[in-house]
């Protein structure tokens, strides 16, 4: 794995981002709907509390539609302009071409994250935060990106159509966010054993982030993300390989 | 001549099809190697496993000595290669399109900026060079996909369908740039275009299911015509008298056959056919003299490719 062929790949996939209206709309929407949701439906004010609680609260569902939307480009798009015959026959491996662009999604959606900025802004100004705090959230928050964008990534590499890219991302970063669940976890907690309710709970972006967004970054929320991307990405590397002709 | 290129018992299947059926050849330094055949022959799916796009159900393909299995990176870095349609990022322009192609080659400072340049002239970029990539002509983009396939200066060049949808005059620039470069490396070319062969290829290649069918020069291929080596004459006479100098030139020795071309308007037109290897070019102009015909047209078949192409690909079924 060859650093400098990374950076190199990463530069252009991140630079096709802004040469395109997608960064344009994606963070303008990211940001507007940010705004709506932590001042609209997470009650940022009536809560009284100088924190960004409302805001992280409802990025998993904020990601749940737009990283999807994201993703889905990444690799059908290599193959509906047959650039990914080019991509494959330069001298890269494809661990390389998919660490590369996978670094540049999340690079820009970190960017997005960091335009919220205004937000923390805001509650510095009008209160005492803790500032630790909000910092473990932003961290937690791009983590869960970057798992999202994993399993985009992977299904993105399964079909040339982006629509059936983005409809299957949703649904399984779905059933990630949801096995973590009250509903869904009172439903298996009546007759399934502890241990099975505890490993469905396990599997949720939902318990490892908020976790992270109280505050306490505990190595195994980090390393639950962290090998859940390298899972991912794995699998994308395998798809390339066996369906790059298709 | 150094071997460059080999290739060895190449097989590919999808599924239940096999595209490409044990397929074997080598190309040396300084041929310029044409892949003819029908479509869906198997020439884009060669090419793809010789570039390591694909990997091959069986068989090895060596470049320079390096196994595509092997060192894939090795035999990438020597390959520069134009897949069909030429595809390249439609946002970008074709300046940082090349310069990406060029950072991803390994190629730095001083030199990259000098190969880029040569390039761009080569391929004649200059006038579209901060335009993107997505409004360019077909030609425009043509002209793109070459230059970043040489853009390394690779000793082993792959063309798929380099030409196909250009117009006449981007068609013979892209044959000068295949000819001037033909030298110093070894290109391999597909094409349907058979006086593309005859412009830029020193050998050819007939395939058809998967198949070699016929290996040889553009001249040893077209002496398997029927037309090879036979006489077409025109000549100014009264039609009446036609019977009887067909009957003439049959009686020459070494003439197999004769077909009428044309006969109307006191112009007859005769095409005939020598028998196996034989010239009769002598024989039927020392014979129209001796009659004092008068002769409008009298010339030599070299044999037609596309006959031969036909006769090929066809008898498989």
């Amino acid at each position: 794995m060859r650093g400098n062929l990374i950076w190199v790949l990463f530069k252009r996939e991140l630079s096709s981002y802004f040469a395109t209206p997608i960064a344009y709309v994606f963070i303008i929407i990211f940001l507007f709907l940010s705004g709506i949701f932590t001042f609209h439906l997470g009650n940022f004010f009536a809560r009284g509390q100088a924190d960004l609680m409302p805001f992280f609260n409802f990025h998993p569902w904020l990601y749940l539609f737009l990283i999807p939307a994201l993703a889905m480009r990444l690799w059908a798009e290599e193959r509906k302009s047959s650039t990914i015959e080019l991509l494959l026959t330069f001298p890269i491996t494809i661990t390389e071409a998919v660490l590369g662009k996978f670094l540049a999604v999340w690079a820009f959606t970190a960017i997005a994250l960091f335009l919220t900025f205004p937000m923390w802004i805001s509650v510095n100004y009008l209160g005492n935060p803790d500032n630790a705090v909000i910092m473990a959230g932003y961290f937690g928050s791009l983590l869960m990106a970057g798992a999202f964008l994993s399993i985009g990534a992977c299904m993105s590499a399964l079909t040339k159509n982006q629509v059936i890219a983005f409809v299957v991302t949703v649904v399984v970063c779905l059933a990630f966010i949801l096995s973590g669940f009250p509903m869904v976890l009172d439903f298996f907690n009546g007759w399934a054993p502890q241990i099975i309710v505890n490993a469905i709970s396990s599997f949720s972006f939902l318990t490892h982030f908020n976790a992270i967004t109280k505050g306490v970054i505990d190595l195994r929320d980090v390393i639950y993300f962290i090998s859940l991307i390298a899972f991912w990405l794995f699998a994308t590397a395998i798809l390339i390989e066996m369906k790059k002709a298709d | 001549m150094e071997t460059m290129v080999e290739i060895k018992n190449l097989c590919k299947q999808f599924g239940p099809l096999t595209a490409v059926d044990d397929i074997s050849f080598q190309v040396g330094k300084g041929e310029v190697l044409g892949f003819l055949g029908p479509n869906g022959a198997g020439k884009s799916t060669t090419m793809k496993m010789v570039t390591g796009f694909l990997t091959p159900s069986a068989g090895t393909v060596t470049v320079d000595g390096y196994d595509i299995a092997q060192s894939p990176l090795k035999v990438k870095e020597r390959i520069g290669y134009l897949p069909e349609g030429a595809p390249a990022y439609p946002d970008m322009t074709p300046a940082s399109f090349l310069e990406f192609v060029a950072q991803i080659r390994g190629l730095r400072g001083r030199e990259k900026y000098r190969r880029i340049d040569d390039t761009v002239m080569r391929v004649n970029l200059e006038n579209v060079l901060y335009q993107s990539i997505d409004t360019l002509s077909k030609g425009f983009k043509r002209r793109v996909g070459l230059a970043q396939a040489i853009l390394h200066d690779p000793e082993v060049l792959i063309l798929d369908e380099p030409t196909d949808g250009l117009d006449p005059n981007q068609k013979h620039e892209v044959r000068t740039l295949i000819t001037d470069m033909a030298k110093e490396k070894v290109i391999i070319l597909s094409t349907h275009i058979l006086e593309e062969v005859h412009a830029v290829c020193s050998r050819a290649i007939i395939i058809a299911n998967g198949k070699i069918l016929a290996d040889g020069t553009p001249s040893d291929l077209e002496a398997k015509s029927q037309y090879h080596n036979s006489v077409t004459i025109t000549l100014r006479a009264a039609t009446k008298k036609s019977a009887e100098m067909r009957q003439s030139l049959l009686k020459l020795p070494g003439v197999k056959k004769l077909e009428k071309l044309v006969e109307a308007d006191s112009t007859l037109s005769y095409q005939i056919f020598p028998e196996a290897n034989r010239s009769i070019i002598g024989e039927v102009s020392q014979h129209a003299r001796n009659q004092q015909w008068e002769v409008e047209e009298l010339h030599v078949e070299k044999g037609h490719l596309d006959e031969v192409f036909r006769t090929i690909t066809t008898d498989l079924s």
